[in-house]
């Protein structure tokens, strides 16, 4: 799921400041599963918000939509978002830019920082796990991401930097190349890792857009 | 001759290298690189620049390199992955090549969390396995990593590191044999304390007959006190340092602890002359550059070969 961690409240506080009436809009999906901006966190905020600004007046409402990366659940908004001077997103950054695009003359602010895609470790606990690099390498690395576990994402690990079994930035974080060299060790596979890795293609670096198959005509037909 | 270079000249006439190592200034201060270089001009085959070492902002590596070769000192310009994408790095390696530089060392370098701008970007666009291989095409082929022509190829003496003390010690055979593989001509280690297990490191590499086809430089730093020598064990990462390094530095009398740490690296250098699979020994004296003199002096690798 996509991680995301609420904004100190005083970054929120200035960005809506200015306005009377503020709709803060939650997402029920991959931010309500992680406690960053389902519909509880939504009541938190909006509790928090009141208290701040009882004596400016500002009123906030509050809505949470299944999915905020998706137009059709942004339209439940449509006949909502007029009552209101600006919109407070509590989803990932593709829902927030989403519901900018669903109401483009109403200003939308980022009620959270979205941090990685990510597992659940514990309640409230989450661990990165995948870079959305495009070009997965797990195969060959034992199930362990080199591009997101390692500090320097090499492809041709460990560095010298390994402490013990540890990353060099902490004692907390495990060297992802000692982990993958465990793995493939104990199934027998080191010969994955024997061969030299080749320069890594980035050019995920430009948005990127995925059409299934079946669906080219569709879109097509769409576009124009 | 892959590049020429006085330190491939050393190493192909069976000489034993004896190769130094200079940090450049933190600001424009030419007087302080040149002053260090005075003290390794005549004592060593070549030096070591270092590219923003532990990720602090330095000159950069492939100028302070220049003025290696104006006070007459060869330059190893060292190359970091952490700050480049391939595309300056290739534009540095030609540039590098037109001023007259012809060794370099390619490397992975020091996570940017460790220096003064922790909150930079780090690159990382190849790794030193990947980077070593470019610098090989380039030479060789002729080539840009894209596959494009070059017109005059850089000539490149190619160096890489290795750390056989960081775990897994059993991969650490593996990983030289993929930059050899790479096209590494020469490995410079991480500082050697570990008596033992760089002994078996080296007879790993002899059996699968990586040194026939590598010259291996163990690296050498001098402990010049005891605290240096706690401060390596338990806060450089990748760093082994036993016990028996330190006991033997406390065991001294107060005023000889540095020069016990000299002793320790001429015996150490004196051990690897011995040692089969060795071709060298790469000198790290961090800031003492001006007893650089002395230790060659001591370790017995003076005069240098005129190749």
């Amino acid at each position: 799921m996509i991680v995301a961690e609420r904004k100190p409240f005083d970054e929120i506080r200035s960005m809506v400041s200015n306005y009377k009436k503020v709709l803060t809009v939650g997402c029920g999906t991959c931010v309500a599963v992680c406690l960053a901006g389902g519909s509880k966190e939504v009541e938190t905020l909006n509790a928090e918000l009141n208290l701040a600004f009882k004596k400016d007046g500002i009123e906030f409402g509050a809505e949470t939509l299944q999915r905020q990366c998706d137009m059709e659940f942004l339209a439940e908004l449509d006949n909502k978002v007029d009552q209101y001077d600006c919109l407070l997103s509590m989803a990932c950054g593709a829902g927030i830019q989403f519901l900018a695009e669903r109401f483009p003359n109403k200003p939308v602010f980022p009620a959270v920082n979205t941090s990685f895609i990510g597992v659940n470790l514990d309640v409230g606990w989450y661990e990165e796990k995948c870079r959305a690099c495009g070009q997965c390498v797990l195969a060959m690395t034992g199930g362990v991401c080199p591009v997101t576990m390692c500090a320097k994402s090499l492809f041709n690990g460990p560095c010298g930097g390994t402490n013990k079994t540890s990353c060099e930035i902490h004692t907390d974080q495990p060297c992802a190349w000692f982990k993958i060299y465990e793995r493939l060790s104990g199934q027998g596979r080191l010969d994955q890792i024997m061969k030299i890795s080749p320069p890594n293609d980035w050019s995920n670096q430009k948005p990127r857009k995925v059409i299934q198959p079946g669906y080219e005509e569709r879109v097509k037909a769409m576009n124009s | 001759m892959k590049a020429g270079s006085k330190l491939e000249r050393v190493l192909k006439a069976g000489h034993f290298a004896f190769t130094g190592e200079v940090g450049p200034p933190r600001g424009a201060n030419v007087n302080s690189i040149r002053e260090k270089l005075k003290h390794l001009k005549g004592n060593v085959d070549m030096v070591n620049v270092t590219d923003n070492q532990t990720a602090m902002v330095r000159m950069s590596s492939w100028a302070a390199s220049i003025i290696c070769i104006q006070e007459g000192v060869e330059p190893n310009f060292q190359m970091v992955c952490r700050d480049r994408n391939r595309i300056a790095m290739q534009a540095d390696i030609l540039g590098a090549y037109a001023h007259g530089i012809r060794n370099m060392l390619c490397l992975s370098g020091d996570h940017q969390m460790f220096g003064d701008h922790p909150q930079s970007k780090g690159v990382f666009d190849l790794d030193s396995m990947q980077l070593i291989m470019m610098v090989k095409k380039m030479r060789d082929e002729g080539k840009f990593l894209s596959g494009a022509d070059i017109d005059v190829k850089p000539e490149i003496f190619i160096g890489a590191a290795a750390n056989p003390f960081a775990e897994p010690f059993e991969w650490r055979v593996h990983r030289l044999a993929k930059k050899v593989a790479a096209g590494a001509d020469f490995i410079q280690t991480q500082c050697v304390y570990n008596m033992p297990k760089i002994r078996e490191w080296i007879r790993q590499a002899n059996d699968m007959g990586l040194t026939e086809k590598v010259y291996i430089l163990p690296g050498v730093t001098p402990m010049k006190s005891i605290g240096m020598a706690k401060y390596m064990q338990s806060k450089v990462p990748g760093m082994d340092v036993p016990d028996e390094i330190i006991k033997r530095l406390q065991g001294v009398d107060k005023k000889k602890v540095a020069d016990e740490g000299i002793k320790i690296a001429c015996e150490q250098i004196a051990e690897f002359k011995e040692t089969k699979g060795i071709a060298g020994v790469h000198l790290m004296p961090i800031e003492w550059e001006h007893m650089v003199p002395e230790i060659a002096e001591r370790a017995g690798v003076l005069p240098r070969p005129e190749v």
